[in-house]
C-alpha cells in the first residue's frame, strides 16, 4: 500500500485516496461536433500505459480534492504529485 | 515405553514447573518453556505425523517456523481446534491437545501408507496423465483423491477468541533479535530513534543465546554470554520497544509490513477469556533492517525423510535451550563446520554420538580436532545413501564419495542409530526482503542467494545478508548499520571476536546414491512428498522453468513453503539443465511468511462490525413499532411494520391503502442530501442533470434526471432552489456517496471556473414525509402558522418554516402521487417531529409505511426507480422520459452518448407497463418477457422490473423493459415461468390518477 | 506420435522408473516466418493455436511468450468455470466455452480435473434476489441450468454458510449452476501445449514481443528478444499486456489493467465441496483438491502492472468470508499473490478483429478469463482463421464501444468472475 503525498494535506495511507484513472483527457468543450469515433476516444479508450503514468486520485476521505499523480505502474513507485491545473513537474 | 530423554536442564526451561500434555490421546509431561516438539522428543517421540501424498512416517526435522513435517491438530472437536499447527512452534501449556493428522485411524498404523507402497505410479503429475477414462468419471476419482489430501481438520464452531488490529508508526523497525538484531537495536535506539524489535520467538537472542562453547568469542567471553549482557542492556533502552512472539507476516512496498503478535496461544485455555488472542500489527516504518537469520539445509539422499532425522542445528538447539536428548545413538551427516558445534555441544552434555558423515575429505578444523579428541569416528569423504527403520530411523549406509562428488564407490558401510542429523550448510532467510521488492543475487563460494538490490529505505544484515559466521557478523554489522543510520561511529566498532569455525564446504546439491535415481526416494519437499526424481521427470518432460517445476512437482508448495528444500530443488534443476543459479532466479516467496490466521487479518470487523450501519434520526422509533429493516446500501431501512399477526404482504397491502385513503408517513432520511452554494449553481445543475433550471424560481423544488458520461440514467431525485445561489438536491439512498464524488470530480476537474461549493449534508437532516388526502390536516396541525392553500404552498414548492422553535424545511413534493409533504429537520429533531406528527394524525390512522408500500405507491404512478427499473444500460428516452431532456441546452452529462448509432435506435428496450390478463396474478420480478414462446431459442424481448398487488386498484401491476415497447401499447406478451406461461398486455407505465389530480386533494 | 497418457502408460513406464516420458512440448527456436503468431502463451494463446492447427488446418503457427507459458492469470486466478451470464451473447459465449470444457480432458488427453461442483451466487439485498432471479429466467430460457434457490435450499446445499437472518447482510437466496465448477488451472495450459506442439505449433518461451510492425494498415511481422519473426497474420491474447501490445501497433483500447489478488489457505479435509460467490460482500471461495481454501479477493482501483495489491482487499475480503463462514476464523492465509486484469468498461470482453489488418484481439477479460479458455481459444481461431467473426463472438467486436452497443454484464450486476 502506498503512500500519497497529498499536496493538501501531505503524506497519508493510501486508503484514504480513490484512484481516479488516466489524467489529463479533458472533456470535449464541443461533444456534438464528435463523430461517434471521436466521442469513444473521449469515453472509453486508455493509454493503460506500464511506466510512467500520469493519473488522478482523489483524497476521498480527507479533503476531498482531486489531484494528479506521477506513478511507475510497472512498480508502483511514485514519482511527483502536482495540483489539477498544474503542468506535471517530471516528463 | 516412553523414556525420558531430559539431559540436564536447557537455557529456557523451568524445571520446577511440571506441565501435562495430551498427544494422541495419551497423558505426556513437559516443563514450561518447552515447545510441544521438545517436550514430545524428551518422551522420546519422533513420529508426529504423516507425509501429503505418501503417508510415509515422519518426525520433527527442525525447531522452528521451518518445520515441514511435525504438524498437528490442536483442541480437536473443540471450539478452539487449530489445524496444521508446527508442533516446534506451539508452546506447552497444562491441558494442551495435540493429535496427528492425515492419517487414520492412527498416525502408528495408517491406511493412507498404502500410497507409498504404490509410489511407483504416483511419479509427479500422474494425476494430468490419467482418471480420464471413463470420461464422466473424474468426479469419482475426484472424490477418493479429495479425501487422501488436505492436511488437518477445518475447525467446525464459530472461534471464541477475539482479534485486534494495531497501527504502529516507527523510525526503524529490526525484525529478529538474533545476535545482529540486537546489535541493531542498541546502535538505532541509542541514536534517539524510534525503534521497534521484533522476534517470532518468545525470547531474545537468537541461535547465539546458548552458544557457550570457548570456541566462539567476543570480547573474551563466550558469545551467548556476551549477548545475554546485551540484550539486559538494551532492555533499559527508552526508544525501544520489544515484542516477542511476533513473527512478521508480510513485507509490502512503501515500508508497509503486517506482524502477529501471539498474545495467548501459550496460556492454558481457561486463561484466555475474553483476552486478545493475536493482534495483527500494521506496521509502517521509514526504515527496516531485516536480521531473519538462515535456515540450516538438508541434505539430499535415500530415505531422508524418516523419523529421527533431524536437521543438525535443531539436534543442538533441542539439547542446548531444551536439555534434551534427540537419541541416545546419534549420528551426525555434515558438509560443512557446523555440525561439529553440535557435536561439541551434545559431548558437553553426555550425550552419545556415534559417528560423523563429512562428505569433504581433507579438513583443517579446530572443531574437529576437538570432536575428534573425544574419540568419535569422523568418515571423511562419505555420504549416506541410504536409512532404514519405518517409524524411526535405525541404520544408515554411506558410502565413500568419488573424487568429483558425482558417484559412490567401494563398500558400503552400515551404522546403526536411532536419530541422525544432517547438516547441509545455510540458506539465508531472505523470503521477507524478496517480497518488499528487493532483486537476490547468487554468491557462488556458498551456493547462497543474498541480498542485492533494495526497493525500499531497508537494509539486511547478520546472515540473512550472507555473513554467515561469527566474525563476518561481528565485523560487518557496525559497518552496514554506520551507513545506513548515518553515524560516525557505533559501541560495537571495535568489538574482539574469535571463531574456530572453518568456513569450506563440499555442496553437493543431490548426492549419489549406489542405486539408479529411480529407485530411490530422496526428499526435497518433505511434506509435500516431492523427490529428486520427480523433479528430473519434469525436466525430461519439458518443464524447464522454476516455476513449472514447482508447480508440477508441488515442490514448495506445502504450509512451509518449501523454506528446507527449495534451494535444493532449484540445484538440482542447474545442473540437470546446466544452467547457472543465478540465472534461473528463484521462485517468487509470497506472503505471508508464515501461515496467518484468518481471525488475525480480520481483527475486530467480524459479526455488526463487518460493515458498520447508518441509522436515522427515527431508527429507535421504527425498532420500538417492531419494523422490519431492509439493508440499503449501508442503511437499515424501515421495511414494513407488521401488526399482530400480519405477514410481510398484509402488512404491505394495508400501509400502501392508509397512504392513499388518508393519511401515510415515512421516513426519508436516508435520501442523499448535497447542499449547492455559489454564483454559478444554476449552471451546474445544468450541466449535470439532463433537464434545464435556469428559470427556476426561488422557493421552488424540480424533479432531475441525472446520466453517466455514457448516457445511461445514474441518479434520480428532487432539488429546491432555496435562493439566488443556493439549492438543495436530493440523491437516491444507495446512489448519494457516488452522485456527491460525481460532482465533485466534475466541479474540480472539468469546470474549476464555477463558482460552486458541494456539501454532503446526509446526515446533518431527518426527512419526514407524510402523504395522502389527510396530510394537509395532519401537517395544519403540525405547523399552524403556515399557510398550506396551494396559492400560497403549490406543488413542487418550498418554505422555510418554524415548529415551535425548531426550524424546518418543508417541501412539498411526492413520490407517491397524493398530496404529500416532506419536512426536513436537523437531525436531532428528527424523531420528535416524527412523533408529533404521528401525534396529529392519530385522528386519520397516519399510517407509518416502509420502503416496500413505498415502492408499491410509486409505482402505481409508474415513477421508476433507479437501479430497480433501470441497471445501467436504460437511457432516458428508454425510460419515455423524452419530456425530461432538455432539446436546447448545448450540453449535459451523457448527452452526447444519446445520439451514438446503437443508443439512438428505435427498438432498444423501453419501460412499458404490464397488467396481467388474471388480475389476481402478481409476476415475479426479474420474470423475462418473451412474445413467442414457441420458436427455439425463445427470444427475450425484456424482463419485468417492478411487480405488486395493488390495493388500491385491485388488481397486479407491473413495470418492465421491453424491446420496441414504446409502440407495443396493447400488445399482448407472454411470461414464461418454470412450469406455466402467464399473458400480459402492455400498458401505460401509470396505472393511477393518470390527470395528477389527487396531488392537489 | 506422442505417447497417449492413461493407466497403462502409466503402469508401463512405472517399469522404467518413469526415465522415457516424453517431452510435453518441445522448446524450438522461432522460425523466420508463421502463418498466425499468436502472442501470449497462457490459456486463451494456447487454446486458440491448438484449435487453429485442429479445426482450420492451419500448419504453420508459432506461440510466443514472454516468460513462462500459463504463467500469467492462467496460473494465478481461482478457476471458477460457470457460464450464467445474463445477456444473450455472453450466454452464448460461456456456455460454448463450458461445454467444451466438459470433453476437454479427452479431446486432449490431458485431465484437466473440470470437476462439476456447482457453482452457487448468493442474494445478499432485495435487489440482488430481483437480479438473481432476471438472471435465472434469462439462463433458463437460453438454455442453460440455473436454478433459485431459498435461503433454506442454500444451507442444504452448503451447510457451512451461515444463513442466520441476524448477521449484518443475511443470505436472502442464491442461485446455483450445478454443471459449473473449477479445473486444475495448470493443467489447462500445459495441456493445451501439449496438444498444440503435437499438432506442429511452436511453443516459444522466453520471448518478449518488442515491436510489431506494420506496413500502413497491414501487419509484417513482429520484433522479439528471440529476433524478427514474419507474419501477416498475430492474435493477441495477452491479458494484462494486452495495451502494451496495441500500443506498438499503435492502437488504443478501451481497458485498464488493474491488480486483483487472491489467496489460499493451508491444506484441510473436504469441508466445502462446492463453489460459493457472494457479489455483494464481496466473498468467493472454493476448495481445491489438494485441500486449499480458494479464495478471490476484488480488485484495486488502480492501473498496475505491479502483480501487487492492496492489503486492504485482502482484509476486505476475509472480512467477508468470516461473515458467511465463522467457523473459517481459526483457519491460516498460505499464500497471497497477484494478477493484473484487464478490464472493459463494460465487463465483456474484446474478440475481434482491428482496424489493422491482419491483428487480432483477445482481450478484456477482466476477472474472468480462465472460465472461457477453451470457448475463447476456438472463437478466436475462427475469427483469425476466417477473418471474420463466429457469430458467437460477433458481439464481443471493438467496434462496440463506438456505436454504443455493450455488453453490459456490470450494469446487469452479475459481476464476472
Amino acid at each position: 500500500m502506498f503512500i500519497i503525498k497529498c499536496p493538501f494535506c501531505g503524506e497519508r495511507e493510501q486508503s484514504e485516496f480513490k484512484a481516479g484513472g488516466e489524467a489529463h483527457i479533458i472533456r470535449p468543450k464541443q461533444p456534438t461536433e464528435l463523430s461517434d469515433d471521436q466521442w469513444a476516444e473521449y469515453l472509453f479508450m486508455r493509454k493503460n500505459i506500464k511506466g510512467i503514468q500520469f493519473e488522478r486520485w482523489n483524497h476521498v476521505h480527507g479533503c476531498r480534492k482531486w489531484f494528479n499523480v506521477v506513478r511507475d505502474t510497472s512498480n508502483d513507485e511514485i514519482k511527483a504529485v502536482y495540483k489539477m491545473g498544474e503542468k506535471p513537474p517530471v516528463q | 515405553m516412553t523414556k525420558n530423554l531430559r539431559v540436564k536442564i536447557g537455557k529456557t526451561i523451568d524445571e520446577t514447573y511440571r506441565i501435562s500434555f495430551k498427544f494422541n490421546g495419551s497423558t505426556y509431561y513437559g516443563f514450561k518453556g518447552d515447545t510441544l516438539a521438545s517436550a514430545l522428543l524428551a518422551n522420546n517421540i519422533h513420529l508426529v505425523g504423516r507425509s501429503f501424498k505418501y503417508h510415509r512416517p515422519r518426525g520433527i526435522m527442525t525447531a522452528g517456523s521451518e518445520e515441514p513435517n511435525a504438524i498437528v491438530q490442536l483442541h480437536d472437536n473443540s471450539s478452539r481446534t487449530e489445524p496444521n499447527v508446527r508442533a516446534t512452534e506451539i508452546e506447552i501449556y497444562e491441558d494442551l491437545e495435540a493429535s496427528s493428522q492425515n492419517c487414520w485411524p492412527s498416525v502408528n498404523f495408517d491406511v493412507g501408507g498404502i500410497n507409498n507402497i504404490l509410489s511407483p505410479l504416483l511419479p509427479a503429475g500422474f494425476y494430468y496423465k490419467t482418471f480420464m477414462w471413463p470420461a464422466s468419471f473424474w468426479e469419482k476419482y475426484e472424490y477418493f483423491i479429495r479425501r487422501s489430501a488436505g492436511l488437518g481438520k477445518s475447525p467446525t464452531k464459530p472461534d471464541p477468541d477475539i482479534y485486534e488490529h494495531e497501527y504502529i508508526h516507527c523510525d526503524v523497525l529490526i525484525i529478529g533479535a538474533g545476535i545482529s538484531g540486537i546489535i541493531a537495536a542498541k546502535i538505532a535506539a541509542k541514536k534517539g530513534l524510534k525503534t521497534l524489535l521484533v522476534d517470532e520467538k518468545p525470547n531474545l537472542g537468537g541461535s547465539t543465546i546458548y552458544q557457550n562453547s570457548d570456541h566462539f568469542k567476543i570480547n573474551n567471553q563466550n558469545s551467548g554470554s556476551w549477548l545475554e549482557k546485551e540484550i539486559n542492556e538494551i532492555k533499559k533502552l527508552k526508544n525501544l520497544e520489544i515484542r516477542t512472539r511476533t513473527s512478521v507476516a508480510a513485507y509490502h512496498g512503501y515500508n508497509f509490513l503486517l506482524a502477529r503478535e501471539n498474545l495467548t496461544d501459550h496460556l492454558p485455555i481457561d486463561q484466555r477469556k475474553d483476552k486478545t488472542r493475536h493482534k495483527l500489527l500494521k506496521i509502517r516504518a521509514n526504515k527496516v533492517i531485516t536480521a531473519t537469520g538462515s535456515i540450516e539445509r538438508p541434505m539430499i539422499f535415500d530415505n531422508n525423510d524418516r523419523p529421527g532425522i533431524l536437521l543438525s542445528s535443531a539436534i543442538k538447539k533441542y539439547a542446548d535451550y531444551f536439555g534434551v536428548a534427540c537419541g541416545e545413538k546419534n549420528i551426525l551427516f555434515t558438509n560443512n563446520d557446523s555440525a561439529y558445534e553440535t557435536a561439541i555441544s551434545l559431548i558437553q552434555k553426555g550425550i552419545n554420538i556415534e559417528a560423523i558423515i563429512d562428505n569433504r575429505e581433507e579438513i583443517n578444523s579446530k572443531l574437529i580436532y576437538e570432536v575428534e579428541k573425544s574419540n568419535i569416528k569422523v568418515f571423511k569423504g562419505f555420504t549416506i545413501v541410504n536409512t532404514n527403520g519405518y517409524k524411526r530411523i535405525n541404520k544408515v549406509s554411506l558410502m565413500k564419495l568419488s573424487k568429483d562428488g558425482q558417484k559412490v564407490i567401494g563398500s558400503k558401510i552400515n551404522l546403526s542409530c536411532d536419530c541422525l542429523g544432517i547438516s547441509g550448510g545455510w540458506t539465508p532467510a531472505v523470503h521477507l526482503f524478496t517480497q518488499s521488492g528487493g532483486k537476490l543475487k547468487f554468491r557462488e563460494k556458498d551456493q547462497v542467494f543474498i541480498p542485492n538490490k533494495y526497493s525500499s529505505d531497508q537494509i539486511s544484515i547478520g546472515s540473512c545478508n550472507g555473513d554467515l559466521t561469527l566474525e563476518d557478523i561481528i565485523k560487518n554489522t557496525p559497518k552496514y548499520l554506520r551507513e545506513f543510520l548515518n553515524l560516525k561511529k557505533t559501541d560495537y566498532d571495535n568489538t574482539e571476536v574469535f571463531s574456530s569455525e572453518n568456513q569450506s564446504k563440499r555442496n553437493i546439491w543431490l548426492l549419489p546414491s549406489d542405486k539408479i535415481l529411480g529407485k530411490t526416494k530422496s526428499f526435497v519437499d518433505y511434506q509435500n512428498d516431492a523427490t529428486a526424481k520427480d523433479i528430473k521427470l519434469a525436466l525430461r518432460e519439458g518443464f524447464r522453468s522454476i516455476e513449472h517445476v514447482k508447480r508440477y512437482t508441488t515442490t514448495g508448495m506445502g504450509t512451509d513453503q518449501g523454506k528446507l528444500g527449495n534451494m535444493h530443488a532449484l540445484g538440482i534443476i542447474s545442473e540437470t539443465a546446466g544452467a547457472k543459479m543465478g540465472e534461473l532466479g528463484t521462485t517468487t516467496f509470497r506472503p505471508p511468511y508464515t501461515p496467518l490466521t484468518f481471525g488475525t487479518i480480520v481483527g475486530r470487523n467480524v459479526g455488526e462490525y463487518f460493515d458498520a450501519f447508518r441509522k436515522t434520526p427515527i431508527h429507535d422509533w421504527h425498532v420500538d413499532n417492531k419494523a422490519d429493516f431492509e439493508n440499503v446500501g449501508q442503511w437499515k431501512r424501515a421495511w414494513y411494520y407488521p401488526k399482530d399477526n400480519e405477514d410481510m404482504n398484509q402488512a404491505v397491502q394495508r400501509e400502501s391503502k392508509a397512504a392513499r385513503e388518508s393519511a401515510g408517513i415515512l421516513d426519508a432520511s436516508t435520501l442523499g442530501k448535497i447542499d449547492i452554494q455559489g454564483t454559478d449553481a444554476s449552471e451546474f445543475l445544468n450541466r449535470v442533470y439532463t433537464n434545464a433550471w435556469s428559470k427556476l424560481a426561488i422557493g421552488k423544488c424540480r424533479y432531475g434526471l441525472m446520466l453517466n458520461e455514457d448516457g445511461m440514467v445514474y441518479d434520480d431525485g428532487v432539488t429546491t432552489r432555496l435562493g439566488e445561489n443556493h439549492y438543495i438536491m436530493t440523491t437516491t439512498t444507495g446512489g448519494a456517496a457516488n452522485v456527491m464524488g460525481k460532482l465533485e470530480d466534475y466541479l474540480q476537474t472539468e469546470w474549476p471556473e464555477l463558482d460552486v461549493y458541494l456539501t454532503s449534508v446526509t446526515d446533518h437532516y431527518a426527512t419526514v414525509s407524510v402523504c395522502g388526502p389527510n396530510s394537509k390536516k395532519i401537517i395544519s396541525k403540525v405547523i399552524p402558522n403556515l399557510d398550506l392553500t396551494d396559492e400560497n404552498f403549490p406543488h413542487m414548492s418550498f418554505k422555510n418554516v418554524n415548529i415551535g422553535k425548531i426550524n424546518c424545511r418543508v417541501m412539498r413534493i411526492s413520490f407517491t402521487g397524493e398530496h404529500s409533504y416532506e419536512i426536513n429537520v436537523q437531525a436531532n429533531y428528527g424523531k420528535s417531529v416524527w412523533e408529533k406528527c404521528m401525534q396529529a394524525g392519530k385522528d386519520y390512522n397516519i399510517t407509518p409505511y416502509g420502503t416496500e408500500a413505498m415502492h408499491l405507491l410509486r409505482a402505481e404512478k409508474g415513477f421508476i426507480i433507479v437501479g430497480q427499473d433501470t441497471d445501467a444500460t436504460m437511457t432516458p428516452i428508454d425510460l419515455q422520459m423524452n419530456w425530461i431532456v432538455s432539446k436546447k441546452k448545448y450540453d449535459f452529462i451523457g448527452k452526447r452518448s444519446l445520439y451514438r448509432s446503437d443508443t439512438s435506435r428505435e427498438d432498444r428496450k423501453q419501460l412499458v407497463g404490464l397488467l396481467t390478463d388474471n388480475p389476481d396474478e402478481v409476476l415475479e420480478e426479474g420474470a423475462q418477457i418473451v412474445a413467442n414462446v414457441n420458436k427455439s431459442p425463445i427470444e427475450m424481448l425484456g424482463h419485468v422490473t417492478s411487480s405488486y398487488y395493488s390495493p388500491n386498484l385491485k388488481k397486479s401491476i407491473a413495470l418492465g423493459v421491453v424491446k420496441g415497447g414504446k409502440n407495443m401499447m396493447g400488445q399482448k406478451l407472454i411470461i414464461p415461468m418454470e412450469k406455466k406461461n402467464i399473458n400480459v398486455t402492455v400498458s401505460d407505465p401509470v396505472f393511477l390518477d393518470k390527470e395528477n389530480k389527487r396531488l392537489n386533494a | 506420435m506422442k505417447n497417449k497418457y492413461s493407466i497403462f502408460s502409466l503402469i508401463k513406464n512405472a517399469f522404467s522408473y518413469h526415465e522415457n516420458w516424453q517431452k510435453a512440448w518441445k522448446d524450438p527456436l522461432p522460425k523466420k516466418e508463421y502463418d498466425v503468431i499468436i502472442i501470449g502463451g497462457g490459456g486463451h494463446g494456447l487454446a486458440t493455436a491448438y484449435y487453429l492447427a485442429k479445426k482450420h488446418n492451419t500448419k504453420n503457427i508459432a506461440v510466443v511468450e514472454k516468460g513462462w507459458i500459463g504463467g500469467g492469470n492462467t496460473g494465478r486466478n481461482t478457476t471458477i468455470i460457470r457460464s450464467n451470464y445474463l445477456w444473450d451473447a455472453s450466454a452464448g459465449l460461456y456456455d460454448h466455452a463450458l461445454k467444451l470444457w466438459e470433453g476437454l480432458s479427452q479431446e486432449i488427453n490431458y485431465n484437466v480435473m473440470f470437476s462439476q461442483r456447482g457453482v452457487m451466487n448468493l442474494a445478499h439485498n432485495l435487489q440482488d434476489v430481483r437480479d438473481l432471479k432476471r438472471r435465472t429466467h434469462a439462463n433458463r430460457l437460453n438454455g442453460i441450468d440455473a436454478v433459485y434457490l431459498s435461503t433454506k435450499e442454500v444451507k442444504k446445499f452448503c451447510p457451512i454458510i451461515n444463513t442466520s437472518p441476524d448477521i449484518r447482510y443475511p443470505v436472502l437466496g442464491g442461485t446455483l449452476q450445478r454443471r459449473a465448477g473449477t479445473a486444475r488451472h495448470d493443467a489447462v495450459a500445459w495441456g493445451y501445449a501439449r496438444a498444440a506442439d503435437e499438432m506442429g505449433v511452436d511453443i516459444i518461451q522466453n520471448c518478449e514481443v518488442k515491436n510489431i510492425k506494420r506496413k500502413g494498415d497491414v501487419v509484417e511481422g513482429i520484433e522479439t528478444t528471440k529476433g524478427f519473426i514474419k507474419t501477416n497474420k498475430i492474435g493477441v491474447a495477452a491479458a494484462g499486456h494486452s495495451s502494451v501490445l496495441a500500443n506498438m501497433a499503435g492502437l488504443k483500447l478501451p481497458l485498464e489493467s488493474k491488480p486483483l489478488q487472491a489467496l489460499v489457505s493451508e491444506p484441510i479435509k473436504p469441508i466445502i465441496d462446492t463453489v460459493v460467490m457472494s457479489n455483494a460482500v464481496h466473498a468467493y471461495v472454493s476448495q481445491s483438491d489438494k485441500g486449499e481454501l480458494v479464495i478471490g479477493a476484488g480488485t484495486d482501483d488502480y492501473v498496475s502492472y505491479s502483480q501487487k495489491g492492496s492489503h486492504d482487499i485482502v482484509e476486505g475480503t476475509l472480512n467477508a468470508i468470516l461473515e458467511l463462514y465463522p467457523i473459517f476464523s481459526r483457519m491460516k492465509m498460505l499464500r497471497q499473490w497477484g494478477g493484473i486484469v484487464d478490464i472493459c468498461p463494460d465487463a465483456s470482453p474484446i474478440i475481434s478483429k482491428t482496424s489493422i489488418k491482419g491483428l487480432y484481439f483477445n482481450c478484456g477479460w477482466g476477472t474472468g478469463g480462465f472460465k472461457a479458455t477453451p470457448g475463447s481459444g476456438d472463437l478466436f481461431a475462427h475469427t483469425i482463421a476466417n477473418d471474420e467473426p463466429h457469430k458467437l463472438n460477433a458481439a464481443f467486436n471493438i467496434n462496440r464501444f463506438v456505436s454504443g452497443d455493450l455488453v453490459d454484464e456490470h450494469g446487469a450486476a452479475a459481476v464476472a468472475h
